[in-house]
């Protein structure tokens, strides 16, 4: 946890239509944010798996970040409530693991929130720098 | 599982190499397991490497390929294309976005960019392993469309699909075609008369045989899909004998001495029971409102030979290969007591004070009292920062001034008061609120928190208001009408219709499209389009554009009789399935439903209607349902690809000697460039120059130049005469 050049590696579940475009963008306008952030495009975030989350942590994600469409979810107006449900059975599964649920993310990045991703990778960076390198955090979530 | 896969990491001219150790990673991944070529490209994109590519896939038998170069979004389908013009299922392709998301966002840490570069490609690598050759669904299209709603947009929309030969059913609610524009008399900005427009449409539409109109009409049912939507609609009977004779059908619509709410006039007047919602209303058949006829014996008798009273309910279903949905707005109807309306007289929305101008002639008369002065309340039920309508209705604030306008000129010495929150007359409508200022209306701008306050003394309306660009001084404004400038609505049978079309509203109660600005009139709905303001409010003009371009796209769907769509659709294991009906419940397009399969109970997923959002996938107890390119396999062997150590030499940044030397390197130049080096030969040329004479945009010529003049291809030779422009000449080669 004291490790200074400890990089918290983060997985980013994007939507091809709205957040990706958005992440994108940041890249166009070379806003930085940490190298260590890695990004999955999925038709929607209502479509996330908890075991797909769950599997990042045991590979050595610190963390999971789900840019949402939020109300701009241009397959279902419950969108939100989905993918709610789905970091709500995530986060059942990462007690179990003994994760800690401050590890899972959710923010609705639109087409142009180019900062605003910038911003939530920053964040969610310090956050986890504060909770430390996950394979330290407990022995059992070390690769199973 | 893919074995034998071909890696080629593009230098994007510098804009990955500059950043990323590009020929690293191409040596580096040729020791990758299942890579048969791995290859760092100047431009992945150009013609020559992909013809490059294609020799490879036959050369090496490669069965899969990744390109790590720029967004999909950008080449996506640049790289299908040449997966399947090499011979492999373009599904068997994946592209690792190195650019967006890796060499610019971490311009700064040019080693760390290296690294997440090539956790990036082995993850593209890793998930093009497990992918599948899927074929695209190919589905027959019927060359017919419907068109739901026929105002100005539906209207102009129909002819335009009817033009290109399709067979259009324009379905409209009520008795008679228009929609909302007609209630208003003349249109901003050519001062047209609203209801010339509509008749004139209404005869194009006649002139074509394969448009069939039907009013009163309303969608009843919808089945099917793409290519093949099952319409049943449901046409209400205007109770008119079509055999009777004219005349008498017309002094029936002008004498008919029971009286009904004048819904087209907003209440402002009673209408006969028997009625056109105004004289040249089409279709030109008046309808009956029998139920309020009947209450009447005398009148019943006296109508007897033009009333039909078998005219029942019809039932017709038709199919449509596509729809476009345009269903337009409500106006907001204020509560009762917001800012007066319904509480105090003299107390109109816009669209009543618009519908009383136009039946008022030569004075402007409301309850017997004249009307000399106006104030106008902006922004009544948009803009509302507690309320359920954040949005700002585009169209009220020109529609205000323009009626303003129009009664200043009608009925002269009118004082008008706008009483506003910002004036938001885009474009050409500025024009109106520079000739109402001019005209000496008087603006007050107030706060959303401060608001006016409108209240009746016994003889008139005062309005109190703060005036925020007086230091907040409190006015007191005498006006004989208040005018609530409202915003627009979703109208509140969106609901009905975006159940049966299975169009998303979004949080604005408007139909939501895919994208605002990549596909801004295509809905989730394979083959159901919006147009006009049933998506957000619009002036006319972008309604009719919309819904325009919405008719585009349905042409281009209709036209070849084929459509082939993506294979991106949930797939069910049936071996796994033990249904439990939650994907059922949980899927907002009934694409999945219960089926017996050799006498086991298994789900069905109709490809079709599929969407492939994939929400039905984690709400599956037993893991039975996967969403096809999106696997288990496909998204967990991506994060082992993300996290597993790289094991490189990563150089700490590339030198600019090493730049100049890459167009040596380069096997063959990007057309672009050739042409600009012939083109400017010995000579020297200005970007605006070669723009013109190579007949591109300046912008991509300015960029093409800057790599050539990076790579020490050409390089810049003094400024034009208006020192406005460098001139650039050919360096070397």
């Amino acid at each position: 946890m004291s490790n200074e050049n400890f990089k918290p590696k983060i997985l980013v579940f994007s939507t091809d239509k709205i957040s990706d475009p958005g992440i994108d963008q940041a890249g166009l306008r070379k806003l930085h944010y940490s190298p260590a952030v890695y990004v999955i495009s999925l038709p929607c975030s209502s479509g996330i798996k908890p075991k797909w989350i769950l599997h990042a942590f045991k590979r050595g994600f610190d963390g999971v970040f789900i840019a949402a469409d939020g109300h701009e979810c241009s397959f279902s107006p419950k969108c939100e409530e989905h993918t709610n449900r789905i970091i709500e059975e995530s986060q059942e599964l990462m007690k179990a693991s003994n994760i800690s649920p401050k590890r899972i993310r959710m923010a609705a990045i639109c087409s142009v929130c180019a900062e605003p991703f910038a911003n939530h990778m920053d964040n969610f960076t310090k956050i986890l720098i504060g909770l430390g390198d996950i394979s330290l955090e407990n022995n059992q979530v070390q690769n199973s | 599982m893919k074995e034998r896969i071909g890696v080629y990491i593009c230098h994007c001219g510098g804009n990955i190499s500059d950043y990323v150790d590009v020929e690293e990673l191409g040596r580096m991944f040729h020791k990758e397991d299942g890579v048969v070529v791995s290859k760092d490209v100047m431009f992945a994109c150009a013609d020559s490497n992909q013809k490059e590519m294609i020799e490879d896939i036959k050369n090496f038998n490669l069965d899969a390929i990744v390109v790590a170069s720029c967004s999909p979004k950008l080449h996506l389908h640049t790289f299908r294309n040449v997966a399947s013009r090499g011979g492999l299922n373009p599904n068997n392709y994946v592209q690792v976005n190195v650019r967006e998301q890796c060499s610019w966002p971490h311009s700064d840490n040019p080693r760390e960019a290296t690294v997440k570069a090539a956790g990036l490609i082995r993850a593209g690598i890793k998930r093009v392993a497990h992918s599948q050759a899927l074929d695209n669904i190919e589905l027959t299209v019927k060359k017919s469309a419907l068109v739901v709603g026929a105002g100005v947009s539906g209207m102009k929309a129909a002819i335009d699909l009817a033009r290109t030969g399709n067979e259009v059913y324009l379905v409209e609610k009520d008795f008679f075609v228009g929609g909302h524009i007609v209630q208003q008399e003349t249109l901003f900005t050519t001062g047209e008369n609203s209801k010339e427009i509509v008749s004139k449409l209404f005869k194009e539409i006649k002139s074509y045989r394969n448009i069939t109109l039907f009013t009163g009409a309303t969608i009843e049912k919808v089945s099917g899909s793409l290519g093949n939507f099952h319409i049943d609609i449901k046409i209400r009977p205007r109770y008119i004998n079509t055999k009777a004779d004219y005349d008498l059908v017309v002094k029936a619509l002008n004498e008919c001495p029971v009286y009904v709410e004048d819904e087209f006039n907003l209440g402002l007047k009673k209408r006969g029971a028997i009625y056109k919602n105004y004289p040249d209303a089409m279709p030109n058949i008046p309808a009956v409102n029998l139920e309020v006829l009947q209450s009447s014996p005398e009148a019943m008798l006296q109508y007897a030979n033009i009333i039909d009273l078998n005219q029942q309910e019809e039932l017709l279903s038709f199919i449509v290969g596509g729809v476009l949905v345009t269903t337009g707005f409500d106006s907001y109807i204020p509560n009762s007591g917001e800012y007066g309306y319904k509480s105090s007289p003299y107390v109109l929305t816009l669209p009543e004070f618009n519908r009383l101008t136009e039946l008022s002639s030569n004075k402007l008369v409301f309850q017997n009292r004249e009307i000399k002065s106006v104030a106008y309340i902006y922004c009544v039920g948009s803009r509302q920062s507690k309320g359920e309508n954040r949005y700002c209705s585009r169209s009220c604030c020109t529609s205000a001034i323009f009626s303003s306008l129009n009664i200043k000129e009608k009925y002269k010495d009118i004082t008008s008061y706008h009483l506003y929150r910002d004036i938001r007359t885009y474009g050409k409508q500025e024009i109106l609120y520079e000739k109402s200022s001019n005209l000496g209306d008087i603006y007050i701008k107030f706060e959303e928190k401060e608001p006016p306050v409108v209240e009746y003394n016994g003889k008139t309306n005062v309005i109190k208001v703060k005036d925020y660009l007086s230091a907040k001084m409190e006015l007191e404004i005498e006006a004989d009408m208040v005018v609530l400038v409202t915003g627009m609505v979703s109208r509140k049978e969106s609901v009905q219709i975006s159940e049966k079309f299975k169009i998303p509203i979004g949080s604005d109660r408007f139909f939501n499209e895919i994208h605002p600005k990549l596909k801004p009139v295509e809905t989730v709905i394979k083959g159901v389009y919006i147009g006009g303001c049933c998506q957000g409010p619009k002036n006319i003009s972008e309604s009719v554009q919309s819904s325009l371009s919405a008719a585009a796209k349905i042409n281009a769907l209709l036209k070849s009789g084929t459509i082939s769509i993506d294979p991106v659709i949930a797939v069910i294991d049936e071996n796994v399935c033990t249904w439990c009906g939650k994907c059922e419940k949980v899927c907002d397009y009934t694409a999945i439903k219960e089926i017996d399969k050799d006498g086991k109970r298994v789900a069905l997923v109709n490809r079709a209607i599929c969407t492939g959002c994939g929400i039905c996938a984690p709400v599956c107890p037993v893991n039975a349902i996967e969403i096809a390119q999106y696997t288990d396999l496909e998204i967990e062997s991506m994060i082992d690809g993300f996290i597993q150590k790289i094991e490189m030499e990563v150089k700490e940044e590339t030198t600019e000697v090493q730049q100049e030397s890459e167009s040596a390197k380069m096997k063959e130049y990007p057309q672009l460039w050739k042409d600009i080096i012939q083109n400017i030969g010995e000579s020297k040329k200005t970007i605006p120059q070669l723009s013109e004479e190579l007949t591109c945009k300046s912008e991509i010529v300015t960029y093409n130049l800057m790599t050539m003049n990076k790579y020490g291809i050409i390089t810049a030779d003094g400024m034009d005469e208006d020192e406005a422009y460098y001139y650039y000449k050919v360096k070397n080669r």
